[in-house]
Formats: structure tokens, sequence, C-alpha cells
């Protein structure tokens, strides 16, 4: 049986994924399809970050014969939130905690792409250059 | 209703972006999606809003973008608990003023109940909260950075706290329970809603958006009204520091 995952936006159905209590394991290449992360001697990388393997604890992020890996594992070391439900099979990852206080520094308006009735998806980006007013609302 | 804010701003380089946090999607949202028309509105309703009537009495549809945010990403990106909340965000793309009180104020707490009256002093104070939110927004479109509503680095900083991880943790509870929705397992997701609610208690957003989809109507039910009484003296809509 498949797993979704849901790293950020996109729900990912994962073939080779395997849930045991609070661990993920999966395959080296759904690993790098999913998430982007790949296993290298340097430890755990996407593009330029690298997080290496904690002395000791191997067996928590990798599998003794090398061909899997523990997503979930990845997740605590890099304090991200996860949350799943194993009666379908879901597991959703958000971000780092303090990801958000790191781009609050900066004080630029978080992106983000969102339909409007009509399905039409439009972007923050696309108004850069105007005075914009943010505002929520709900029909609750 | 800001359809009138933005006709009358619209010439100055001025934008507004409208965010339904709603996981109901576009069957939620698109009969509120309407030209606002005071007329046919109940006086009681016009109170509680406390809209100038210059504003609310043009009826036109909102030609602003108006967004569906079925996720509440926003709400999370930009640290909003409820609903009207307002960001001002400056020509190039730095927030000038993070997440408050669209001029929404608490007057709506004093209402009969029974006949959704508020006392006539309480509606004119929630009418001049209104208007002195919506002209510090005319002084900033006015001046740009140098108005004094446009807050300085240091002071948005100041007034944005950090995430914690049970916000974070209460985030991704939320998403997990908005997929299993979206996926028909209305029942599996309540569990989580309902735990997103518990590590963010103050989230009305996630309280109030798991109400509305556990039954319609809830959101502005008894669990409400008996949640908004459990405040005591702390706010539902914190007053906006000008």
């Amino acid at each position: 049986m498949s797993v979704t995952i849901i790293d950020g936006d996109r729900p990912m159905s994962v073939a080779s994924a395997t849930a045991e209590g609070n661990n993920l394991w999966l395959s080296l290449d759904d690993l790098c399809a999913t998430t982007g992360w790949e296993l290298t001697p340097q430890g755990v990388c996407l593009g330029e970050v690298c997080v290496p393997i904690p002395a000791g604890r191997e067996a928590d992020f990798v599998r003794a014969d090398g061909t899997q890996f523990n997503l979930a594992a990845l997740a605590r070391q890099l304090n991200q939130p996860a949350v799943h439900d194993d009666a379908y099979a879901v597991w959703f990852f958000g971000e780092a905690v303090n990801a958000r206080d790191n781009a609050w520094q900066s004080l630029q308006a978080p992106e983000f792409t969102l339909p409007d009735l009509d399905g039409q998806w439009q972007s923050l980006s696309e108004y850069r250059g105007q005075k914009i007013l943010l505002v929520s609302w709900a029909s609750w | 209703m800001w359809q009138g804010l933005y006709e009358e701003l619209k010439d100055k380089n001025f934008l507004i972006i409208s965010v339904a946090f709603d996981t109901g999607g576009v069957a939620a949202v698109k009969d509120w999606i309407r030209p606002a028309m005071p007329a046919q509105l109940p006086k009681e309703l016009l109170d509680i809003m406390g809209w100038e009537e210059t504003l609310s009495s043009k009826a036109a549809m909102p030609t602003y973008p108006c967004l569906i945010d079925e996720r509440h990403i926003v709400a999370e990106r930009y640290n909003m608990v409820n609903v009207p909340t307002a960001v001002w965000i400056n020509e190039a793309g730095r927030i000038v003023r993070p997440a408050e009180s669209a001029g929404a104020t608490d007057g709506f707490r004093t209402l009969d109940r029974a006949t959704f009256q508020m006392p006539v002093e309480v509606a004119v104070a929630g009418k001049q909260a209104r208007k002195r939110y919506i002209d510090a927004i005319r002084d900033w479109v006015d001046k740009g950075d140098a108005s004094v509503y446009a807050l300085s680095p240091d002071e948005v900083r100041r007034r944005v706290h950090g995430r914690t991880e049970h916000e974070a943790l209460a985030a991704a509870n939320f998403r997990l329970g908005q997929y299993l929705y979206q996926q028909g397992h209305r029942q599996a997701a309540q569990r989580y809603f309902a735990e997103a609610t518990r590590l963010h208690p103050e989230s009305w957003s996630f309280k109030r958006q798991s109400w509305e989809l556990e039954e319609l109507g809830k959101a502005t039910g008894p669990e409400f009204w008996a949640a908004v009484d459990a405040l005591g003296e702390k706010p539902y809509y914190p007053p906006v520091n000008l």
C-alpha cells in the first residue's frame, strides 16, 4: 500500500513508503522525487544544504541495507512538524518551526498562490509595485 | 464592503487583495462575493460592521482579486488568527503593518442576542474605530512609507511574535485535516481540526472553520458565543494600535 506524502503544497503518492509508528521509510529514489533530499556521504542534502546524520543514530535514518530512508527522522532533526493519519495513510510535513521567523526578519511579504472564484490562480508577486491591503474574511 | 474604498483609491497605485479562509472552497464563498447592498441590510447588521455610508453604499461587485484559501496558508504565513485581519504591503513587497484587525471592534459583544440590537454609543464607537482605520489607509496611500501609519521595520518586528512549536504543529494538523476533508473523509478530518484548535486556542479561524465544517451555522451558534464569553476581559479583536 502506498502512502500519500504532503511535503509543502503538493500531495504525492509514494509507492515505496512504509509507515512504522512515527517513522516513515521510503526508497532513496522516492525520497528525492518527493522531497528533493538526497543521501550523500556528507549526510542528507537539498541543494546547498547538507544535514549530517547524527553519529550513532544512523539506524534511525537509514536501513541497514542502505535502501531506505526515514523521512520522519529527518523532519524531527529539522524541527519540522509532522502529522500522520494511519487509516488513510497520509503524512503531512510542515515548515520548520523557525523557518517563518527567519523569513520574517526580512519583512518581505510571504508569497502565496491561490485561485479566485473562476479557478484562476494568482500570486501575490504578480502585484509587486503597488501598495497592497491584504485582507482576510470568511463565510463562517 | 471594501469595494467603495478600492474605487476611491485605486488610481493611486493601491490594490486590495481579499483572501477567504474557507476550506469549503468556492461553494462556501460564492454567495458572499457580491455587491454590498446596504439598503437591503438590516440596520443592526450595519451597526455591527460600522462602515461609513459613503463607502458601503456603492453597490458594485469587487473588482480587486478575491482569492480562496482552502488550506488557510495565508493565515499561517501572515500570523492571522481571525477575520477580518489585514496586512499592509508596500510597493517593494515589504510589510509595513503586520496582521491586525481590519477596523472591526469588540462592539458586537454587547449585542442583545435575541434582537441583535447594539447600544447606540457602542455602534457610534465602532463606526469611529472603523473610520480611524480607513483614514489611516488613506494617509498611507497618499504618503507611502512617510505616513505615520507605515511602521518602521523595527516596529513591525516588535509586533510580530515568533511562531511557537505548538502553533506550527497546530497548522500541520489543520492541513492534514483539510486534505482529508477535501478527499471526502470528513469524520477523520474533524479529529485533526480539533487537535489544531487545542494546540492553538487563540486561533478563531481554526475554531470557527472546524465548527462550520462540522455543522453549518455552528460557527455563529451557542458554542461561538460561549467561547466569546469565556474570553472575559480579553479582546476578541485586539484594538488596533495605529
